[in-house]
């Protein structure tokens, strides 16, 4: 396919790594013992569990529901028992648990009933509700949901539609194999996304070292006899970038500050996705298992077509890894991260497991200062200045890496790849990213609490107004019958009764309303008993939550209390017990 | 006669500059006092009072006729640095210990419905009615503590928000990074 | 977990850029070697020695590693550049004060190994010749050839410093002769009649800096410099003599005199090169080039010292975190609203 093809600024050549496991046709992984399927495996909201522990549920169906828009459906990948709804530890840098449902396979592999839908006829509404309910998400990396990505944007007219088969990171196979094997079920996916966004043209991306992949999609192409164009692209990390991928087909270049491509007349979707659109949309079947790439350092590298949930351990284990194999890479060495133990679920946008080990990713030397030499805003794709970047977030100067665009890095790592000094660059920026995002949080917080509190002593100024108000107009009736003791009085309750409930309680009529009814007075005898507990566990212990301090501590903490005492914050013990005490009555 | 020059050029000079400066104190003159509308910016607004005066606002207004920065914990260590970067003032160690997030709960099994602590939440918190169970709303919870000592049943506890997916934050790189990962990279050896 | 991602990552060290940048020097060495005798290897020495003293105490004294720092090569590069500008046989001395101070104050003073502001090396030059111009402008006669045993005597203030020594560089002569002629002088038959200039700028000095030029674009082939500070200075020094020279080709030498004289070509490819104390962005290392160019031109034939590289490029040092604010690239997407 002949075409003017752009180029992206930047970019690297790691070694490749992936003829090790491309030669061998996808294989079907195992059935585990165990299924472990993280409800939130997408961008977006967190699906909520719709089933519970000791439910039976059927292959594809559904256990988490979609939450808003933006959020995928999750399914059963096989039928069994659901053994518990549950915090397990999920693929994410963090290592931190989320809430995952535990299904032990029964082993029948009974699919519950599928409905294709006919995308054609149906209304665009319906199709997108479809996918939703099928759990597309992206299975390039992001996991953005498939259908939030299938409207074109206001008053921009869709030009491209580019679908992603460049897999541009070494080692990763999972794409290309897929490519190879079931090309005409991808052009028929590429088709309905066609259909839905009315793109002016198709373009599929391919690097140009999957000579095979490439051949294979253009006879699918051909054969289905479909406008698409079959692009070879320049092998360049990281040209798979949906951003560096429209620029290398289109020559359009996506500011990082535009949140959709879609603005710019461009929409990217990895073949990945397609083919699982086509199998969600002609089959019924939701996304229940992906194809990964298990490599690294094991002894039979391959693709597998593997279930969601699966422990990666197990998966690891069909490669069998060398002894030396000392963790497992999610993702690509060059945006994959360590994952904390074998247990951790495949999830749908788990493209590659890679037995880590220290004679293929060398132990990291110790970083040196940076010598300003530029490397790395050579090869920077968005052709930000990382050695800026990395200065000011390491300073903690998080305005000034703003101001030097740092949202605009995608964290390929091509800047720490290059670095001479071994910077971890790719983490200042993560590290600075995140700590602004909280700051954003915390700031936001902040400004919700100041306005909550200034509207608190607005209503208080006014409640007080009001209720003075009301006394007076009171008092002025009350004055003409009675003596003026009646208003005096109103006056000193006024004074230290602070809400309105206190006040408009008829206090004459009370007691009288005490005496006759002896439930209420038992339940003033428990809030009594209550209070006298808490007293007692008050002066035992000071306190709850002062209890191991030393001296230093507890000296400070009454001073801040005596602070408190002297801004007439809070009122001394005794006084504020009281009120509490006559209010029941 | 170049002394009285000297003398006139100069007082001109003064005149001239003095009168621009009038204007310009007029002309730009602003309104209220922007340095408690930065330092307030900085302060948490938890409105805890633990600085000793009955709110954020007050203690930035404190600050600047001379008050120490180091009255606040919730801002932490972090917030006294922000405040004398602003400031130009001494960093000082906080006059308290530092402590971490924190939402209160009430347990719902013991409350009175006594509405106390309603009343001493600065920023409307907590819902609840006389004589009915109240409850925080913890996304709007500044863990001011200050509902703490009004309770009559000592209900309310105070929780330190844990880490979630939601709130972790990529930590700062350090130099020295192969320790840790082998210690938990230990059970990978064992399954592979 | 902690191990950032990469976890590819490519072969490039501290160390492998410095020790290229010093073999990028050798041809350069060579030929000076020749013209001047085996001093200026005893000169390489001694800095290089001196370079690794003051580094391994000052690594000492702040606490740093000395495997990792003592072993990237920086010190050794900023000892070879002094020992290259120092006159040839100045003595040993003078080469080592230069270079600790280089290393102590010009370099860990300011925070070590990449936060330099100024070029350690230059610094070491200017200040020397500051502090003992006479010294510093003592350059070897062309026709004086010594063996090494009377040059280490020289070097190492054994022998008397004799009147041979206190010969001029080319460019020093022309300056002379500039500012003695007072009109009657003509540059033309100057370099044609005097020995000293050589076939173009002074014998033997032409070979030297295409011995650099030459190790400068195999430093630019490596991707190790880029092309827009060399391109730049030339570029600006040649327009600059240029058009002096067809203004007046008698009172004004030719670009090639200049470009091939003192410390041009070093300076082009290796000193105006240095990272860390120039500018990072393209536009940035483009005016960057052009100034040090331009005022080592300015400095070297209206000013007081015989040559104005070291000065020119520590002026433009000064400059650099301006150039480089006011020259920031426009990022990916960005480039219409920049």
């Amino acid at each position: 396919m002949l075409m003017n093809l752009f180029k992206f600024k930047g970019g690297v050549k790691p070694p490749s790594n992936k003829l090790q496991s491309n030669h061998l046709p996808i294989a079907q992984a195992p059935m585990p013992s165990r299924l472990v399927v993280p409800l939130h495996q997408s961008i977006g909201g967190t699906p909520q569990p719709i089933v519970a522990a000791g439910d039976h549920v059927l292959k594809g169906q559904k256990i988490g529901e979609a939450d808003g828009w933006i959020s995928a459906a999750v399914h059963a990948p096989t039928s069994g028992t659901v053994l518990e709804v549950a915090m397990h530890v999920r693929p994410h840098p963090s290592g931190l648990d989320s809430l995952c449902v535990v299904i032990e396979p029964d082993g029948k592999d009974e699919w519950i009933t599928r409905t294709p839908i006919d995308h054609k006829a149906a209304a665009p509404a319906d199709v997108f509700h479809h996918l939703q309910q099928c759990g597309i998400v992206g299975l390039g990396g992001a996991g953005f949901p498939a259908h939030g990505k299938l409207t074109p944007s206001k008053g921009v007219a869709m030009d491209e539609l580019i679908i992603n088969g460049a897999e541009c990171e070494p080692f990763i196979t999972c794409d290309d194999l897929l490519m190879r094997e079931r090309a005409d079920e991808v052009v028929r996916g590429i088709a309905v996304f066609r259909d839905l966004l009315q793109p002016k043209r198709v373009l599929i991306g391919i690097e140009d070292n999957k000579p095979e992949a490439i051949a294979a999609m253009q006879a699918a192409v051909d054969a289905q006899n479909e406008p698409f164009s079959v692009v070879a692209v320049p092998t360049l990390y990281p040209a798979g970038g949906a951003k560096q991928l429209i620029r290398v087909l289109t020559g359009k270049e996506v500011p990082g500050s535009m949140r959709s491509t879609a603005d710019m007349g461009v929409q990217v979707f990895n073949v990945g996705t397609a083919y699982s659109a086509w199998r969600a949309v002609a089959h019924g079947e939701p996304l229940i298992s992906r194809i990964l790439t298990i490599t690294g350092n094991v002894h039979a590298p391959r693709n597998y077509e593997v279930l969601i949930g699966t422990p990666m351990g197990e998966l690891l284990a069909l490669a069998q890894p060398h002894p030396d194999t000392d963790g497992i890479l999610m993702g690509g060495p060059m945006m994959g991260f360590l994952v904390p133990n074998p247990q951790v679920p495949v999830v749908k946008t788990t493209n590659c497991l890679i037995a880590h080990d220290d004679r293929l990713f060398p132990p990291k030397a110790p970083e040196m200062p940076c010598i300003r030499c530029g490397s790395c805003a050579q090869v920077c794709p968005h052709e930000l200045q990382p050695f800026e970047m990395y200065w000011f977030s390491r300073a903690k100067n998080f305005g000034k890496t703003q101001e030097y665009n740092i949202f605009d890095c995608i964290e390929c790592g091509c800047c720490s790849y290059v670095c001479p000094s071994r910077i971890p660059l790719v983490q200042y920026f993560r590290f600075a990213k995140s700590e602004i995002w909280a700051r954003e949080r915390e700031k936001n917080a902040a400004d919700a609490a100041k306005s909550r509190f200034e509207f608190k002593q607005v209503r208080e100024e006014r409640e007080k107004a009001e209720k003075a108000e009301k006394l007076a107009k009171a008092a002025a009736a009350q004055a003409a019958k009675k003596a003026a003791e009646a208003a005096a009085a109103a006056n000193t309750e006024n004074a230290t009764a602070p809400t309105a409930e206190t006040v408009t309680t008829p206090a004459v009529a009370d007691p009288a309303a005490a005496a006759v009814n002896p439930e209420k007075e038992a339940k003033r005898a428990t809030i009594e008993a209550a209070m006298a507990r808490a007293k007692a566990q008050r002066e035992a212990v000071q306190p709850k939550n002062t209890e191991s301090l030393t001296p230093e501590q507890q000296k400070a903490a009454a001073e801040i209390e005596a602070r408190r005492v002297a801004a007439h914050l809070i009122e001394p013990e005794p006084v504020a017990s009281a009120p509490a005490s006559e209010k029941p009555e | 006669m170049d002394i009285l020059l000297a003398i006139a050029i100069m007082a001109l000079g003064a005149v001239v500059l003095g009168a621009a400066l009038g204007f310009a104190a007029i002309k730009f003159k602003v309104e209220g006092d922007p340095l408690v509308e930065k330092i307030e910016a900085i302060l948490p607004q938890t409105q805890c009072g633990q600085c000793g005066f009955p709110g954020c606002k007050p203690y930035a207004e404190a600050i600047v006729n001379g008050e120490e920065i180091n009255k606040c914990p919730p801002g932490g260590t972090e917030g006294v640095q922000r405040l004398a970067d602003l400031l130009g003032r001494e960093v000082k160690p906080l006059d308290a210990e530092e402590k971490p997030k924190s939402v209160a709960i009430i347990d719902e099994n013991t409350c009175i419905g006594c509405t106390l602590c309603i009343q001493a939440c600065p920023v409307d918190a907590i819902v609840g009615a006389a004589k009915q169970m109240h409850t925080i709303i913890g996304q709007q919870c500044t863990g001011c503590e200050l509902c703490l000592p009004p309770c009559p049943v000592e209900c309310i506890h105070m929780e330190v928000i844990q880490e979630t997916i939601d709130n972790w934050k990529w930590k700062y790189p350090v130099v020295e990074m192969r320790v840790e990962t082998t210690d938990k990279a230990a059970p990978m050896k064992e399954a592979a | 977990m902690f191990a950032p991602a990469p976890f590819l990552l490519k072969d490039v060290s501290v160390s492998q850029v410095m020790i290229q940048v010093c073999v990028a020097l050798i041809p350069g060495i060579a030929a000076y070697a020749s013209l001047v005798g085996p001093a200026i290897l005893v000169q390489i020495v001694v800095a290089t020695l001196s370079a690794l003293l003051a580094e391994a105490a000052m690594l000492k004294l702040r606490g740093k590693s000395m495997a990792m720092f003592l072993t990237d090569g920086s010190a050794i590069v900023t000892a070879w550049l002094i020992a290259l500008t120092f006159p040839p046989l100045a003595p040993w001395w003078l080469v080592a004060t230069g270079t600790v101070f280089a290393i102590i104050v010009a370099k860990h003073l300011y925070g070590g190994l990449g936060q330099n502001p100024f070029n350690p090396a230059m610094v070491a030059f200017a200040v020397c010749i500051v502090a003992f111009p006479a010294l510093m402008s003592q350059w070897p006669s062309v026709g004086l050839q010594l063996g090494l045993i009377e040059q280490m005597n020289i070097i190492l203030g054994w022998a008397p410093r004799v009147d041979a020594l206190s010969g001029a560089t080319p460019l020093d002569a022309m300056k002379t002769a500039l500012k003695l002629g007072e009109g009657g002088f003509d540059v033309t038959a100057l370099l044609a009649n005097q020995d000293i200039y050589g076939n173009f700028a002074g014998r033997g000095w032409e070979w030297v800096a295409s011995g650099y030029l030459l190790g400068g674009l195999w430093l630019w082939q490596r991707k190790l410099i880029t092309w827009h500070v060399p391109v730049s200075f030339i570029a600006s020094m040649s327009v600059l003599s240029g058009a002096l020279w067809l203004y007046s080709p008698s009172q004004f030498a030719s670009p090639l005199f200049h470009l091939l004289s003192g410390g041009a070509m070093l300076g082009a490819f290796f000193i105006a090169t240095d990272p860390v104390s120039g500018c990072t962005t393209p536009r940035g290392k483009l005016i960057f080039g052009a100034g040090a160019g331009l005022l080592a031109y300015i400095i070297r034939v209206f000013g007081g010292y015989p040559d104005g590289v070291a000065f020119a490029v520590l002026l433009m040092n000064l400059s650099a975190p301006l150039i480089d604010l006011l020259t920031q690239p426009p990022v990916f997407g960005m480039k219409d609203k920049a």
